[in-house]
């Protein structure tokens, strides 16, 4: 592969890649310790009908607008599970689930019938994203990356998740010690004064806007995978959340090079003809490698059968 | 309540004043759903004491305790620190939460967990530095657990990770230590353990209350007694609030007969 095919075809849908994984991963760390995991899940699936009214309102894609729509549809969704839990009378776990899923199916409906062809907007790009379109055209090898010219042609969805990771680097940076407080020791946090319900809503916000920026670039398949596997994997390496944030970083990252590597050449060692979907082979790897560490991982042994004294 | 209480049975003494009390309560109700678990309590700890509080399963002693620090928001009532407003003395207070509270397979070690102590001086971005260490070690090794420091907290026994909450309390170096039934499943050693650092907080002239299932040990462990049963029943020392008829009336059937015979 010359520099000039990397740097034009690869370099960019690689970087987003790897910026949507470690953005997703950050927050997820504090999710998945906080046992509210699936919160990734259920974001990705209920902003679908906002982005896509959101979309259809003002024609364009363009971040403000998708983010309000997925907002509105998150504040949607939080009214609809407390209707539905009341007037129903069921368990709010069977309310979340209905209503999860029926935002999700509505968004597909509306996608389906509303005139997306001119734009990356369709029911697989919700899925899986359209990471292998994101090239650079402008790019004529390594020497591009320093012309302003041809830097000014980088697919806008790279800046965006660039700019979404600075903004959840720095969150979980600034907030590292609250929220480690709070993910442990919610009673102890509040004595201290820390306003830990205002601590857990920023996350599940910043989760939130990680995934909507995601979503639009990668699809909701990464988000999903992201959000659980590298954390899940860290947490058997280590037991220091220090080091649990580093492992996941690294799976991410590993995951998005890797999936990305085997989905464009793997099926060709094999002798395949087609590559296959970046976004379905770079959630398979984190999956994988969650898989690994769970029957290699040095610290999986836990708590529940503690040592006697 | 403790004026009415002092009137109604005559031999108990008044609390101290609101003003001097570490901790006082007047009013205080909370409801998690349609019955309240706190109904109308005042209660006035008094400083430099050892005081337990109380009470039946299900009659609000936990939910007293978390109302009184804000980790709880009451339906009605007012708590004081030495007669300021809690969140103006929150810097002079210790909580030590029930051990079942938190998920203790938190990726963390003892240290990390000692260290969430020494919050309010780290601050939000604030270097951990070597004096910040020593004072954990130093909590730590109060408690006999400076061997643990760096063992994680999942692996320790019950009695060993009650005892990290502890030192993690005294890293906070307040004047009122509140703890949540914090004997409740622990090894005899831990048991010794707590009470001597209690006992040394006393000397020190810091006020300990704390929620206190085991009945036979209240009157060896605390200086006075809070009984409580959704609404406060006695208050005093131990010799008068922590006798049969009070605790019967708190208790009702439920009380075994050789269980007020420790108590009386």
């Amino acid at each position: 592969m010359s520099g000039y095919e990397f740097v034009a075809l690869s370099l960019p849908p690689l970087l987003i890649g790897i910026f949507a994984a470690v953005a997703c991963a950050l927050p997820g760390n504090f999710l998945l310790l906080r046992r509210q995991a699936l919160i990734g899940d259920a974001i990705s699936h209920v902003v679908l009908p906002g982005i896509v009214l959101a979309f259809l309102v003002t024609g364009t894609i363009s971040a403000w607008p998708m983010m309000l729509g997925a907002g509105a549809a998150a504040l949607v969704t939080v009214v609809l599970i407390e209707v539905i839990r009341r007037l129903g009378r069921i368990e709010p776990g069977a309310a979340m689930g209905v209503v999860f899923t029926a935002m999700f199916a509505g968004g597909v409906l509306l996608l389906e019938q509303s005139d997306t062809s001119d734009v990356h907007l369709d029911v697989q790009h919700a899925l899986y994203g359209n990471l292998e379109s994101l090239i650079w055209l402008d790019a004529t090898g390594w020497g591009s990356l320093l012309d302003p010219v041809a830097l000014a042609g980088l697919p806008p969805e790279l800046g965006r998740m660039a700019l979404t990771l600075l903004f959840v680097a720095l969150f979980t940076a600034v907030f590292w010690r609250p929220l480690k407080l709070t993910t442990f020791d919610e009673g102890f946090a509040r004595t201290l004064g820390l306003p830990a319900g205002a601590l857990g809503l920023a996350l599940v916000i910043v989760a939130a806007i990680a995934a909507v920026a995601a979503f639009d670039a990668v699809g909701s398949i990464i988000v999903i995978a992201m959000f659980i596997c590298p954390p899940a994997a860290a947490r058997l390496m280590t037991n220091q959340l220090e080091r649990q944030i580093g492992w996941s970083v690294g799976f991410a990252v590993l995951s998005a090079v890797l999936g990305y590597m085997l989905a464009g050449y793997g099926p060709l060692w094999l002798g395949f003809e087609n590559a296959v979907s970046a976004a379905g082979m770079i959630a398979t790897v984190s999956g994988l490698i969650l898989g690994l560490a769970a029957v290699f991982g040095p610290c999986r042994a836990r708590a529940g059968a503690p040592v006697a004294d | 309540m403790h004026l009415e209480l002092a009137s109604r049975d005559g031999h108990i003494e008044p609390a101290e004043g609101i003003s001097q009390s570490p901790l006082a309560v007047r009013g205080l109700t909370v409801s998690y759903g349609e019955k309240p678990a706190v109904f109308s309590v005042d209660a006035t700890f008094a400083p430099g004491a050892m005081t337990a509080i109380v009470g039946p399963n299900g009659a609000g002693k936990s939910t007293l305790l978390k109302a009184a620090l804000g980790i709880v928001q009451p339906l009605s009532g007012r708590v004081t620190c030495w007669g300021r407003p809690l969140h103006t003395q929150r810097h002079r207070l210790a909580y030590v939460p029930q051990r079942a509270s938190v998920d203790w397979d938190f990726p963390a070690r003892v240290r990390d967990v000692v260290l969430m102590g020494l919050y309010r001086e780290l601050g939000l971005l604030g270097r951990v530095r070597a004096r910040h260490v020593e004072t954990a070690m130093a909590c730590l090794s109060r408690v006999g657990m400076e061997g643990f420091a760096d063992r994680q907290i999942g692996q320790l026994s019950g009695g060993q990770q009650q005892r990290v909450f502890l030192a993690r309390a005294l890293a906070e170096g307040a004047d009122l230590y509140l703890l949540d039934e914090p004997f409740a499943g622990v090894d005899v050693a831990t048991e010794k353990a707590i009470i001597g650092v209690l006992k040394d907080l006393r000397e020190q002239g810091r006020t300990v209350v704390a929620v206190h299932h085991d009945l036979s040990t209240v009157p060896d462990y605390f200086d006075r007694a809070f009984v409580i049963n959704t609404r406060a029943i006695a208050e005093g020392p131990v010799a008068q609030a922590f006798v049969p008829e009070i605790l019967q009336e708190a208790y009702g059937g439920r009380l075994a007969g050789a269980q007020i015979g420790a108590a009386g």
